[in-house]
């Protein structure tokens, strides 16, 4: 038997067919009601989670489909929820071609958003996840989408990806956290989804003008530090943090150059997040983009 | 949730045609459904076809009545072949750096001619390799050349690149290191190793120049269908089938406007003893892609046409072939049909007490790659 859901995260709609309950039931937990949807609608991505006949029994697998195509190797049938979550951040990243995407978490406060690239346990999602219960609103986990129309950064509403230490940590630091159950042991260590603290739709769909760009590092016994940097280093680091900066070529520079210009631009080290929290209490937008909102 | 796969919502007849319907006919779209909608996206996706679609609904001012959703889709994918036009023409410029010191005179071959020549079938056309024919004699020379420049080949093993040198028309793929650009270089356009030489050389006597830069030249039109004829029908793999058989519908119609040309191109087929590959490339771009060919061309006695019941039956294979590789395609025949085509590319390549050892350790070795990824 199979159950098609409809679900829409930030401008996507995505088809997702299953025959696995943790799926529909993880779709519940970590997405809003009126993102699941209930009738055909055009979507942009169809995609499905299914066990493959040849390994239901024995050490059952779940398998991720893109247009009825496996793009990567099954994984275990336990794993399935962030195999569903890892197959869209890729479905996104290769086909939404319509936005310039660039690897960071992006978090938001009054209209201004924070870019946050950084390599893998670089502690963007915790810092992240930890901003997001303390007035800041997270407009992706993974994904930074900017649109080339109005340069600002479109929200995507998908959970956040925690990993390992960074559960617990987030779990003591906002007890109210809705979580899904821990998948232990998958490629990526330990990994929970959290999802995004609620806001009203209107809300969830409002695009942010970028104001910061901030590489964070966890960095464990030092106290938090915000580091000015110069501009045109940091261009190339985030091109090089770009899905598709050279597919967009001239076009994608312009607006790349564009964002980090009005931009203000730092490293950021931290090992609390409580000292972190107060840092980004004190970030103002830059003077010229504050008019603007 | 709901219990409606979208692909069960458009008719079985409706589903195997959606995207040789929108070719064809691009102003059916307009009173699609969304479940057809997304399924033609999808299916042309797969196909590797929606940025040709997307230019055959510009072409016909069409794009703009197109609903948001798919539209997007679409222009997404027309960003990415134009990208990769952009691509192709800077990869050959590194290539005849390369090769420029063996003054070794290069054919360019399918997607990376079709660009070069500004030929129909680039519109739209999304590629992964650059295709590209060299002199028999002179390979070693050219292999060495682009070597020193950082082209290695990956993932081949002794036997795979023996089997390639022995059996294939072209040496095992060659991927840059720095850029990780895929090209492939061959010595004739037909495996196997009947008349390699005596073909190759009548190629390479008949290829022209092109506009771009006269260093680069393309098959002559004739050869150029034959190439992508021999290539689609007698190679057994299908994954971008449709795509091939448009590209080639695409240059009947470009070509076959000229006086004469298709009698030139059953002439040559005969020449090049690629009388069968032709047959069949002419009935389906007819049959499926509404190619306008001359009726007495398609049946001509000259190209050897099968016996009516082989015929029917190789109707069934290819016509299950040349379907997008998309689920919604695929029915209980599916997997018998693209696996005899598999059996009968072989069998047209090589003896049978060299065929089936190969295709038992083929079968093996792949089973056997799996697990060990899988770890």
């Amino acid at each position: 038997m199979s159950i098609a859901a409809i679900l829409r995260t930030g401008p996507f709609v995505t088809r997702i067919e299953t025959d696995i309950s943790a799926i529909t039931h993880g779709l519940r937990q970590l997405y809003a009601p009126d993102q699941l949807l209930m009738d055909v609608e055009f979507s942009d991505f169809d995609v499905a989670v299914v066990r493959p006949l040849l390994r239901r029994w024995y050490r059952p697998q779940a398998t991720f489909l893109f247009d009825g195509h496996p793009p990567f190797l099954p994984l275990p049938l336990a794993h399935a929820v962030p195999l569903l979550e890892w197959g869209l951040n890729w479905a996104i990243s290769l086909h939404a071609h319509e936005y310039l995407i660039v690897h960071a978490a992006v978090i938001e406060r009054d209209g201004f958003a924070a870019i946050m690239p950084g390599v893998p346990g670089a502690g963007k999602s915790t810092l992240a996840s930890a901003l997001a219960h303390r007035g800041w609103r997270i407009l992706s986990d993974e994904l930074a989408l900017i649109s080339f129309e109005d340069r600002r950064v479109v929200p995507l509403e998908r959970p956040i990806n925690l990993k390992n230490e960074s559960i617990e940590v987030i779990r003591r630091f906002a007890p109210d956290a809705a979580f899904s159950p821990i998948f232990r042991g998958t490629s990526k260590g330990d990994v929970a989804l959290m999802r995004p603290s609620a806001g009203g739709v209107a809300c969830r769909s409002q695009r942010a003008i970028p104001a910061w760009i901030i590489f964070p590092k966890y960095i464990n016994g030092l106290p938090a530090e915000l580091e000015r940097k110069r501009k045109a280093q940091f261009l190339l680091t985030l091109a090089s943090n770009a899905f598709n900066f050279s597919m967009h070529g001239r076009r994608g520079f312009e607006l790349m150059a564009d964002i980090v210009d009005q931009c203000e631009c730092f490293r950021f080290s931290y090992a609390e997040l409580d000292e972190a929290v107060e840092i980004f209490a004190g970030l103002r937008p830059p003077e010229r983009l504050a008019s603007r909102q | 949730m709901k219990r409606s796969a979208s692909a069960d919502s458009v008719d079985e007849d409706r589903r195997l045609t959606l995207v040789r319907a929108a070719l064809c006919d691009p102003s059916r779209v307009t009173t699609q459904s969304p479940a057809e909608w997304n399924l033609l996206i999808s299916q042309a996706r797969r196909a590797g076809l929606l940025a040709r679609l997307g230019e055959t609904l510009h072409a016909a001012g069409l794009l703009e009545a197109v609903p948001d959703v798919p539209r997007r889709r679409i222009e997404a994918e027309r960003m990415l072949a134009a990208k990769h036009a952009v691509d192709v023409k800077r990869e050959l410029a590194f290539i005849q750096k390369a090769l420029a010191r063996t003054g070794v005179p290069i054919i360019l071959l399918k997607g990376t001619a079709y660009a070069i020549a500004q030929l129909p079938p680039a519109r739209g056309r999304v590629f992964n390799d650059i295709d590209i024919l060299v002199p028999r004699n002179r390979i070693a020379e050219v292999e060495a050349a682009l070597r020193l420049e950082m082209w290695n080949t990956t993932d081949v093993d002794a036997y795979d690149d023996r089997y390639y040198r022995n059996w294939m028309h072209q040496i095992p793929p060659l991927t840059h290191v720095a850029r990780q650009t895929v090209l492939d270089v061959h010595h004739t356009i037909v495996a196997g190793t009947t008349q390699i030489e005596l073909t190759a050389h009548k190629l390479f006597e008949a290829a022209v120049p092109t506009a771009h830069d006269p260093g680069l030249k393309v098959l002559a039109p004739a050869d150029m269908i034959l190439h992508s004829a021999a290539h689609l029908l007698n190679e057994g793999k299908f994954d971008r089938g449709l795509r091939d058989l448009d590209d080639m519908s695409l240059l009947l119609r470009h070509f076959g406007t000229k006086p004469g040309f298709f009698e030139a191109l059953v002439e040559r087929a005969a020449e090049l003893d690629l009388r069968r590959p032709l047959f069949y490339a002419l009935r389906y771009t007819a049959t499926l892609l509404e190619t306008p060919v001359p009726a007495d061309i398609r049946n001509a006695d000259r190209l050897k046409p099968p016996r009516p019941a082989l015929r029917a039956f190789m109707d069934l294979l290819f016509e299950q072939a040349l379907r997008p590789d998309h689920p919604s395609c695929r029915d209980g025949f599916s997997g018998i049909a693209l696996w005899l085509l598999y059996v009968r590319a072989h069998h047209l390549l090589m003896p049978a007490h060299i065929l089936v050892p190969h295709l038992l350790r083929k079968a093996y070795v792949r089973r056997f790659k799996e697990e060990g990824r899988k770890g």
